[in-house]
């Protein structure tokens, strides 16, 4: 029999996507490559902040282990996210892709500029997109090191 | 057989690393797995930062899509690398890939702290080393979008 690492810490991903379809998608994506995975989605900027400061509905928010941030989302958009997230000090930490359909040179060059740690473009085929998310899985979740959780 | 890629711009990449059997090693596989990939050594801190802001015989350095970077290296680690890396404007858009030996956490948080792109654990084991940088190559040069050179003609 083999035991199911319940002592095992679930991997903390923080989604901000605005699109039903893509936040399903990764949802799927995720849960055929890594089970341990636990996606948690905040549907526009505003939202995002929210979840990263625990602030009103999500008090009892985890801290990311990874942020996979769209940059055109509706109320604060994924370029003033990401600025808030590598401004301060403590969530500066936490490994932040983007994960957009833009591929214009401004948005690549912008979000590097302001501390992205990579930039995905987002295909628009199904099957490109779940190759993606699982080469997500694979590199920052299985081979990179994250930074320990540092519980504030 | 391929053709030779014609107008094709090479992928550069710059490895600062004091090890000479990591680097050959790494040159191999690159060879083997992206044959548009130019590997550039520095063996120090010093000379990284030289390549980099292209000093003395680096004068006709290109700008490294890429840097690969290790931690402990003699004359000027690679901690102060990558403070200095991410503190120039013109640099800190480079990605940067710690690949460092080191297990250590505080080595991982400083090098998050400084902005490393991300931290990879360099294993003993030549077979594992062969595997990361065939992920290096499989993710950062072949899924990600990297910044266009700034300074390259278009």
């Amino acid at each position: 029999m083999i035991l199911i690492g319940e002592d095992r810490m679930p991997i903390e991903v923080l989604l901000v996507e605005d699109s039903p379809g893509d936040v399903r998608l990764t949802q799927e994506a995720f849960r055929d490559a890594n089970p341990t995975v636990h996606l948690n989605v905040a549907i526009d900027g505003v939202d995002a902040v929210a979840f990263l400061r625990r602030k009103g509905a999500h008090a009892d928010a985890p801290r990311p282990d990874l942020i996979l941030l769209d940059l055109n989302l509706p109320k604060m958009d994924g370029r003033e996210v990401l600025a808030h997230i590598k401004e301060d000090d403590s969530l500066k930490l936490i490994p932040t892709v983007i994960l957009t359909t833009s591929d214009a040179e401004a948005d690549i060059v912008k979000s590097y500029q302001l501390q992205a740690n990579c930039y995905l473009t987002k295909p628009v085929q199904l099957e490109e997109f779940e190759v993606l998310v699982k080469s997500i899985n694979d590199f920052w979740l299985k081979r990179v090191k994250l930074p320990q959780q540092m519980q504030l | 057989m391929e053709e030779a890629t014609g107008n094709k711009r090479f992928v550069e990449v710059l490895l600062v690393e004091d090890n000479p059997a990591d680097a050959r090693l790494a040159q191999e596989v690159f060879r083997d797995v992206n044959s548009s990939v130019r590997l550039h050594f520095a063996s120090d801190g010093l000379i990284a930062m030289e390549f980099l802001k292209r000093e003395g015989i680096y004068a006709d350095a290109p700008r490294p899509d890429l840097i690969l970077l290790d931690l402990n290296m003699p004359k000027m680690d690679g901690r102060a690398v990558l403070a200095r890396i991410k503190e120039d404007e013109n640099l800190k858009i480079i990605p940067t890939v710690v690949l460092s030996s080191s297990e250590a956490d505080a080595d991982v948080l400083i090098s998050y702290q400084l902005r490393a792109n991300c931290y990879l654990r360099k294993p003993a084991q030549w077979d594992e080393f062969d595997h990361i940088i065939r992920s290096i190559n499989a993710f950062w040069l072949s899924k990600i979008r990297l910044p266009k050179q700034l300074d390259a003609p278009a």
